[in-house]
């Protein structure tokens, strides 16, 4: 009995710590989003039982994302910066996880050291630097201006959708490109090597033995980076602190920093939930499987 | 043209645009925060124009630095206070998860090993909401540094799991048997031989727990009681559009200065530690492989 206790007894802590501060916090959300307030004091009062669950804001929520009314513009801005930064992202990413994969040799070390920098520097230290050379008279504008393609200068802080997708890339960048590389690093060289034998031109070869090789990497790195991306508000905040580029994270932010409507907010966590469950059963699928096929090997 | 067409068919050749690209992104990456460390010594109140060199906004302001600025030192002070928390209860944790969960093959550990992965696809503003909500609602807690540490280090333990585990799996039992089957206890072979082996993992662990605390703004700002419990990142977030002047520069410098600071030392740890148990390699292309 002892015996069969032993190994259990060590994931014990840790587990119970994470259904005390997970997964009981999970379902109190669904319980103060299917809850009710308090009349007096504007307070959520969570109703436990799922049997006596409320869907009055749950269902206006609902009844806000339809197209055309507040939160579907929300919605829509949301999906937009996402995917447009996603694609930054990869643009510049993927690149750089193949050079540092495939062709760096002696810099290797020193790259993979400039590559985590960012890593220990705090993201809202990297949002900072960037409000300095956005600022007015900050570096970006008086260069374009000596160069003559500003003649006064731009308002980058102002709410601009350019500056947000700028600052989401480069906010998130660094978190693609590791897990980039490592899948491009564990392709071996002689599986490109056959490819050109066969007579597979550079293209062709990397078309069709890289690409399809780090298919499941590429899925899950961005599935990484999106997740955050889509509950994001402070980059919004420190970038742009407008109306017109709020994204659903500022919209939920809203709700809990002003106090006021938490029931809304948490269903409004729920919604988001639900829908990028989709994206996060794919990385457990693909976690999962590949945990499963080291084990085996 | 014939050089460019060789260059080109030549797979092994180096990739000039791939190279170019990749220094160009370096730069990028590193330069901005390069500059704005720079301005943390400008000698004026503005964070963009230049008027001079001189440490006022560290410590020469007699009021505004970040020696002398109670709210400035308060933030320092609480980020390196909740990294050292949430170390300390965090990487215990996922050790014995890890361990645990590699060795028990239990029917409870694959919904706990499912469960232990969430908090990683979480994102963090769901995960912020529902610790407010349930220590507001059911468990009471005072919002501050307690409900700070406890929301760390629920998103902690998991990466202390992959990478502790990543190094179990690549292990394996054989050791641990060897052991046991020289007469060693259970617990003896996990102490005398295991942990020994697993040193370096641990030591990663406490580097990555580290930056996870000191980066963290999303938990730690919902957590926050009021502005004695708010660290360098809410401080940065609350004053940035404001007239803030170049020592939120400063602080933010001192906190990269700290972890680069931590994250040399025990790089040089981690590879002393390797070298005694025959392995090579600065623990750089280690973690950089790390898959979280």
């Amino acid at each position: 009995m002892i015996r069969r206790l032993f190994w259990p007894s060590f994931a014990l802590p840790g587990a119970i710590w994470l259904v005390l501060l997970f997964l009981i916090p999970t379902y109190a959300v669904l319980a103060v989003a299917f809850g009710t307030t308090d009349p007096i004091f504007n307070n959520p009062v969570p109703v436990w039982n799922p049997l006596h669950w409320q869907f009055a804001s749950m269902r206006s929520v609902l009844h806000e994302s339809l197209p055309g009314r507040t939160f579907w513009t929300v919605d829509v801005r949301t999906f937009a910066y996402v995917a447009i930064s996603l694609a930054g992202c990869l643009a510049v990413g993927y690149p750089v996880a193949y050079y540092l994969a495939r062709h760096a040799r002696r810099t290797k070390t020193l790259l993979l050291v400039l590559l985590i920098i960012p890593f220990w520097v705090s993201y809202l230290m990297r949002m900072l630097a960037w409000i300095g050379l956005l600022l007015p008279d900050g570096l970006v504008n008086r260069t374009l201006m000596d160069v003559g393609v500003l003649s006064h200068p731009y308002g980058w802080l102002d709410g601009q959708a350019s500056s947000v997708i700028l600052a989401l890339i480069y906010g998130y960048v660094p978190y693609l490109i590791l897990p980039l590389y490592a899948t491009l690093d564990r392709i071996p060289g002689s599986v490109l090597e056959a490819g050109r034998d066969l007579g597979a031109s550079p293209i062709r070869t990397f078309l069709h033995v890289t690409l399809p090789l780090s298919r499941h990497g590429i899925l899950a790195a961005s599935v990484l980076i999106a997740l955050p991306m889509f509950g994001d508000y402070y980059t919004n905040d420190i970038i742009s602190a407008s109306p017109r580029t709020t994204m659903i994270g500022n919209q939920i932010n809203l709700f809990f920093q002003e106090g006021s409507q938490r029931t809304i907010g948490a269903s409004l966590v729920i919604v988001l939930s639900v829908v990028l469950a989709v994206l996060m059963s794919y990385y457990l699928w693909v976690t999962v499987r590949a945990s499963r096929t080291t084990e085996l090997a | 043209m014939k050089r460019m067409r060789d260059w080109w068919a030549n797979p092994w050749g180096q990739p000039r645009l791939l190279g170019v690209i990749t220094w160009g992104y370096m730069v990028w990456s590193i330069v901005p925060v390069g500059i704005a460390i720079l301005f943390s010594f400008n000698d004026g109140r503005s964070r963009s124009v230049w008027q001079g060199f001189s440490f006022r906004w560290y410590w020469g302001d007699p009021n505004s630095s970040v020696l002398h600025d109670p709210a400035l030192r308060g933030a320092l002070e609480q980020s390196l206070k909740l990294a050292g928390l949430d170390m300390l209860i965090s990487v215990p944790l996922g050790v014995g998860l890890a361990i645990g969960l590699t060795r028990w093959r239990g029917f409870g550990a694959r919904p706990v090993n499912f469960l232990m992965l969430f908090p990683l696809v979480t994102p963090e503003i769901v995960m912020a909401v529902s610790l407010l909500l349930v220590f507001v609602t059911l468990y009471k807690i005072q919002l501050g540094t307690t409900a700070q540490v406890l929301g760390q280090v629920t998103f902690s333990i998991s990466y202390v799991v992959i990478v502790v585990r990543g190094r179990l799996l690549s292990i394996g039992p054989e050791y641990e048997e060897a052991a046991r089957d020289l007469g060693a206890s259970a617990l003896g072979a996990l102490r005398l031989v295991l942990l020994p082996l697993l040193t370096p993992a641990i030591f990663a662990s406490f580097m990555v727990v580290f930056a996870l605390s000191i980066d963290d703004f999303v938990v730690t700002d919902y957590l926050s009681s009021n502005s004695s419990t708010q660290t360098v990142p809410i401080k940065i977030y609350s004053s940035v559009r404001g007239t803030a002047t170049p020592a939120l520069n400063a602080v933010a410098t001192v906190l990269v200065i700290a972890t680069l600071a931590a994250v040399t030392l025990a790089a040089v740890v981690y590879r002393i530690l390797n070298a005694r148990t025959g392995e090579k390699g600065t623990g750089v292309r280690e973690i950089a492989a790390l898959d979280v």
